[in-house]
């Protein structure tokens, strides 16, 4: 297989340990990722695994304290301002809460618009290229002139959507994008997100802590936990062949909305984790 | 909880050094020639500068200052420049004074912005309108303003107190309490408008919280549940605004000592800075920040006490 | 999830009419609110009677008559004449500009340093910010009016450089106000996707933090403003400010205040100016708040309102003897007051039983009225919400319009509620111990030393494995699913029979659901419970539930036992949740355990 899109190679991000002279307290501690141009590569862990901090790393928005991450054969993870803002035109991000991810006092048009004018696009073709985007995460065009709070969660994250594609990039971090919504809601998402990739051909790198979710959509699945990846293979390999304890656990643990597959399902877990913790 | 309390006092102790060394130069700069004006134009020059050495101000400042504080420490702030006075002493004969103000404001606002806050915060309504009402009006006037009225009203037209003067506690309590009672008054208006407010926005914040809800769900009873888990969360943004008006309340203090024509050290530096009596200005700015600074660590530690994630922070 | 929130938000999925952006028209709201309007009236008035004092003036302020002292309204005085027979309508608008002019300079010295620098120190964070924090604290430790004392002795009576001064120390107000705001903001998820747009710091500081910051600092302005004035006057009344035949309010006010006993005109006029304006400013900073804030007000429940809660007639229903479950919901219907007055009712005609040793789930989406329903049972709705119909009876005791002493008594001894957020429903003022034994020692009296016996037992029974030590802990100190294992324990104080849990999983990671599911399950068989389990997951219902009901926009579309309702459902709707479940695909547990096989 040709390069990939993005690598990450032992990469490791510590934050400033609470108070004075606190010793620094390392999130990640090694990981290696690598994501094919136009495919998805799903990233899953319980909360405080470190997921959502390597998307972070990706988009330059917390430091990296050692490791690689190259994009398209190029090193990103020093890169400084000038490069991350040129970086802005590949690597784009939808986040998890589409309450605070959309700022409340501005259009939705300005919002979107904003990508466009920061890549100095005239206000003109901005606006066209914004109506344009609507149409692509079927939304009403007079949406353009409206505020966020009249959209419910389902819509925003379209908006959102839009926004990440508005610059036409090359890999979009996902980061628990429909956790925050309903079950019904979450699907038509996840199908617009699908149905971008398959027009676009942009690569997503899918953090969520649902593995019936990542599994659903990705083409490759990593298992993440206390900042390690534990697992890493095809999706299928991943969800029906699990071969590290944990991924396993993830699965069992999972509930299914058929009372008998549940029972069996159950009767698993017991066998295989009763009184363990995770 | 004892280191906390520890670092918070030492946080204290170098904020007052920082404070008193920038004072000192700043008071220092001015290179007036204080013998010359102590001793009057007709002394001669040799005199004036032999005063000048007498004072110390011939020397660096820093070394002015390496003095001023090993007394400090010791407890001698100096004496004045232009009478003589041992600064402790002076400040000591007046510092009761400011004091009964200062306490009885802080009872009187404790009292009643916590008893109106929380009444407004739960049971909302008729009272809670007034609470708002008069949060804008004690913020709306100038104390000083609110002061000169209640002189007129209670003082001169009714007579119910005297205009000025003071009694100390020691000598008659019912005299005491007739000169302090209009200028406690006067004061706590505009800190129990303000602090009544803080409470009662923090008790609607805390009642919303989700706890309440399940401790009410528990079958406890809501008045459990208001005096010992809301008003403990409630108390901890209060108390910070009550440290914060206690620094307000010692500038209040010097207008109002001024209008009663109580002899505290509010009044006490009205007149001695018109002259530029050095020690006596340190010795009153350390006075002052010292009660800011203890004031404070009380709140911290407070709050440290209510709230068991301040101790961590 | 927000559902948890009294439902007053907009449903999910209908988006609300269009309405015009926030800020449009802020001026014409100000100009409607009514103290608004007066107190910006009286500022211009101020403000243009200061700037045209020369013209609206025959008489210089300090054109003094020794003769006219005291002097009465006369033409050309029109409010009489000073102790020097100086006239008071000159001193007045003269001394308008010097004390506003004060004023303006220590707010506008203020402003300078504070915006900026809070704003630098709340962006850009690091040494700045901690070097700026200190230094404020430092500012905040200083009697502003001792050391503008102070200050004057050192540099003389400049009014002007005491106002400087007072800038300097006024200016901590707008730091702290701005970095306060400007650190929130900079965590908002949506600074972030403009970092990752490419825009540059200041172009993300011009979009998206000044946007945010600048209502609170006009608003804070005028309060500054305010302040300022009133210190200023209170230097001049002291008479330290200027020199003496300046004339400002503070000034006019001393005089007035020396000659009370003869002319209390003296100190009407200034006391009158100085008032006026200074509460001008505070309202004016109030209504710009309630204008630009744009504050939802709390809807009102007004007393009649809870009067009319209580007055609510439990429906007389049909065939008492077949109401025997412990939990009896018959067409419940719950509101809520709008802040216009009007009521908006979220649940309609909600049937719903749970029986001994039964767990019923409750299931739907967001805004469908769940929690409502749940809450009603409890008697926990928030305020503003009621139950406007229906009846709900728990251990066949009605308990619509239950008095507040009855209610306690179900919830000591028969109905207890596991919430759903495990960290926002722990105090975290008191350890987690005394949370459970609070509880215990209202519902039964017992000891201290009683309740913490059965409260470790407590603590036990949900399986945690250092009773002790999580005894004492602070809700801060231990983790998100051990928090959630102390609410079950809480939950299980009162030997309750019936358990009515909102979500009780939906905020832990999946490993630690089915551990905490798997202790949920085991109590109930032990203890027999009856459980409404409100869930919007339909994996939890497969796994827990015997009966299961869904709910949509308020309304229950259909019921019946799991295997039923989860593997032939009636309903449309239904079918339409379960085809948006992701599509498992091959059982994972077969496959896992030949996986095992297939290595060994």
């Amino acid at each position: 297989m040709s390069e990939p899109l993005l690598s990450v190679e032992g990469l490791r991000v510590s934050f400033p340990g609470k108070g004075w002279r606190a010793p620094e307290h390392e999130v990640l501690h090694g990981v290696d990722l690598h994501i094919e141009a136009g495919r998805t590569h799903g990233l899953v862990g319980g909360s405080g695994s470190g997921k959502t901090t390597i998307g972070r790393a990706i988009l330059g928005l917390v430091p990296v304290a050692g490791g690689s991450i190259t994009f398209d054969g190029r090193p990103i993870h020093a890169a400084g301002a000038r490069q991350r803002r040129r970086l802005s035109r590949d690597i784009q991000v939808i986040f998890q809460d589409p309450f605070t991810s959309l700022n409340p006092s501005m259009t939705i048009g300005d919002t979107l618009a904003e990508p466009l004018l920061a890549q100095r696009l005239s206000s003109r073709e901005a606006r066209s290229r914004v109506a344009g985007l609507l149409d692509d995460v079927a939304l009403p065009a007079d949406a353009m002139d409206r505020l966020p709070r009249e959209f419910s969660g389902g819509q925003r994250q379209r908006i959102a959507i839009a926004r990440a594609l508005a610059i036409g990039p090359r890999l979009i971090v996902c980061d628990e994008p429909v956790s925050a919504l309903d079950l019904t809601t979450q699907r038509t998402v996840l199908d617009l997100l699908q149905e971008v990739q398959r027009t676009t051909g942009v690569a997503y790198l899918f953090v969520s802590h649902d593995l019936a979710v990542v599994r659903h959509v990705s083409d490759v699945v990593s298992v993440i936990r206390r900042g390690e990846i534990v697992e890493s293979g095809t999706a299928v390999q991943v969800t029906e062949r699990p071969q590290h304890p944990y991924t396993r656990r993830l699965l069992l643990s999972a509930p299914v909305a058929d009372p008998a597959a549940q029972r069996v399902r159950r009767e698993a877990y017991r066998r295989e984790f009763a009184g363990t913790e995770a | 909880m004892l280191f906390y309390v520890v670092r918070r006092a030492a946080a204290g102790v170098l904020l007052l050094l920082v404070i008193s060394f920038l004072t000192f130069v700043l008071l220092s700069l001015p290179g007036q020639d204080v013998g010359r004006t102590l001793l009057g134009l007709n002394a001669s020059e040799q005199a004036v500068a032999a005063k000048n050495s007498q004072l110390g101000i011939d020397r660096s400042v820093l070394a002015q200052y390496g003095d001023w504080l090993s007394g400090a420490v010791r407890g001698d702030l100096g004496t004045s420049w232009f009478t003589s006075e041992d600064v402790w002493t002076a400040i000591g004969n007046r510092l009761p004074v400011t004091l009964s103000i200062m306490v009885g404001v802080t009872l009187v606002t404790g009292v009643l912005s916590f008893g109106l806050g929380v009444w407004a915060g739960v049971r909302r309504g008729a009272v809670d309108r007034f609470v708002q009402v008069f949060g804008v009006a004690g913020y709306a006037l100038p104390g000083f303003l609110v002061t000169l009225v209640l002189v007129l009203v209670f003082a001169v037209e009714l007579g119910w107190f005297p205009a000025i003067g003071y009694v100390p506690l020691t000598d008659s309590v019912g005299g005491w309490l007739s000169t302090i009672t209009l200028p406690i008054i006067a004061l706590s208006i505009g800190s129990v408008a303000g602090m009544a407010q803080q409470v009662r926005s923090s008790v609607i914040e805390v009642m919303r919280q989700d706890y309440v809800r399940t401790l009410v769900s528990r079958g406890l009873p809501m008045r459990s549940v208001l005096f010992r888990h809301v008003l403990r969360n409630a108390s901890a943004p209060a108390l910070t605004v009550l440290g914060l008006q206690f620094v307000g309340l010692l500038g209040g203090a010097v207008l109002v000592e001024q209008i009663f024509g109580l002899p505290g050290i509010g009044a006490m530096t009205v007149s001695y800075t018109t002259r530029g009596d050095v020690p006596i200005i340190m010795g009153l700015l350390m006075v002052s920040v010292v009660g800011v600074v203890v004031i404070n660590l009380f709140v911290d530690i407070a709050i440290g006490l209510l709230n068991p994630k301040a101790r961590v922070a | 999830m927000t559902e948890s929130l009294p439902a007053l938000t907009e449903p999910a999925g209908a988006a609300a009419p269009h309405v015009p952006a926030v800020r449009r028209g802020a001026f014409r709201r100000l100009v409607r609110n009514p103290l608004g309007l007066v107190a910006a009236v009286v500022l211009l008035v101020v403000v243009v009677g200061a700037a045209a004092a020369p013209w609206l003036t025959t008489h210089a302020p300090d054109a003094a008559d020794l003769r006219s002292a005291f002097g009465p309204s006369a033409p050309g005085h029109p409010l009489g004449l000073d102790s020097a027979g100086r006239d008071i309508w000159s001193r007045l608008l003269f001394g308008a500009r010097n004390t506003l002019g004060g004023a303006l300079l220590a707010l506008a010295v203020a402003m300078v340093l504070g915006i900026p620098a809070g704003l630098v120190a709340g962006y850009a964070g690091r040494w700045f910010d901690a070097v700026s924090g200190w230094v404020v604290n430092l500012l905040m430790a200083l009697p502003a009016m001792i050391v503008l004392l102070a200050a004057r002795a050192i540099i003389g009576p400049t009014v002007w450089a005491l106002m400087i001064i007072l800038g300097v120390l006024a200016a901590p107000s707008f730091f702290r106000l701005v970095r306060g705001i400007v650190v929130n903001v900079r965590h908002e998820l949506y600074v972030d996707s403009a970092r990752v747009s490419g825009l540059p710091p200041w172009r993300i500081i011009g979009r998206h933090v000044l946007v945010v910051v600048r209502a609170p600092i006009i608003i804070q302005i005028s309060l500054v403003a305010g302040v300022a004035l009133g210190l200023q006057a209170g230097l001049e009344f002291i008479g330290v400010g200027s020199s003496s035949d300046l004339p400002t309010w503070g000034g006019m006010l001393n005089e007035g205040f020396q000659f009370v006993q003869r002319d209390r005109t003296l100190l009407l006029w200034p006391g009158l100016a100085l008032g006026l304006t200074s509460a001008a400013l505070v309202l004016l900073g109030a209504a710009l708040r309630d204008v630009l804030e744009d504050r939802g007000t709390d809807p009102v429940v007004r007393r009649r309102d809870r009067a009319a809660q209580r007055a609510v007639a439990p429906a007389v229903l049909d065939g008492k003897a077949e109401r025997s479950p412990l939990l009896s919901i018959r067409s419940l219907a719950v509101s809520y007051a709008l802040p216009d007055g009007s009521q908006r009712e979220v649940v309609h005609e909600v049937d719903l039983d749970v029986r001994p040793g039964e767990v019923v789930g409750l299931v739907g989406e967001s805004g469908s009225g769940k929690t409502q329903t749940a809450f009603s049972a409890l008697g926990i709705l928030p305020s503003g919400g009621r139950v406007s119909r229906g009846s709900i009876q728990v251990d066949g005791q009605e308990v619509v319009g239950l008095s507040a002493a009855s209610w306690r008594q179900l919830r000591s001894h028969v109905v207890s509620y596991v919430p759903q957020e495990p960290m926002s429903n722990l105090d975290p003022s008191f350890t987690v111990g005394s949370q459970l034994v609070e509880p215990i020692r209202a519902a039964t009296g017992a000891s201290r030393a009683q309740a913490r016996e059965r409260a470790l037992g407590l603590l036990r029974s949900v399986e945690i494995e250092d009773p002790e030590r999580t005894f004492r802990a602070y809700p801060h100190e231990i983790s998100g699913g051990m928090a959630q294992r102390v609410l079950l324990a809480g939950a299980m104080a009162c030997n309750p029979r019936l358990l009515i849990a909102d979500e009780p999983t939906t905020a832990l990671d999946v490993t630690v659901q089915a551990e905490v599911l798997e202790v949920l399950r085991r109590l109930q068989q032990e203890r027999g419970l009856g459980v409404l389990l409100v869930t919007h997951s339909l994996g939890v219902v497969a796994d827990l539930c015997d009966t299961v009901a869904v709910m949509q926009d308020g309304r229950i579309v259909e019921s019946g036992p799991v295997d039923q309702v989860l593997t032939a459902p009636r309903e449309e709707y239904t079918r339409r949740l379960l085809a948006a479940v992701l599509d498992e695909g091959q059982p994972p547990t077969v496959a896992a355990g030949r996986a095992d096989e297939g290595e060994r």
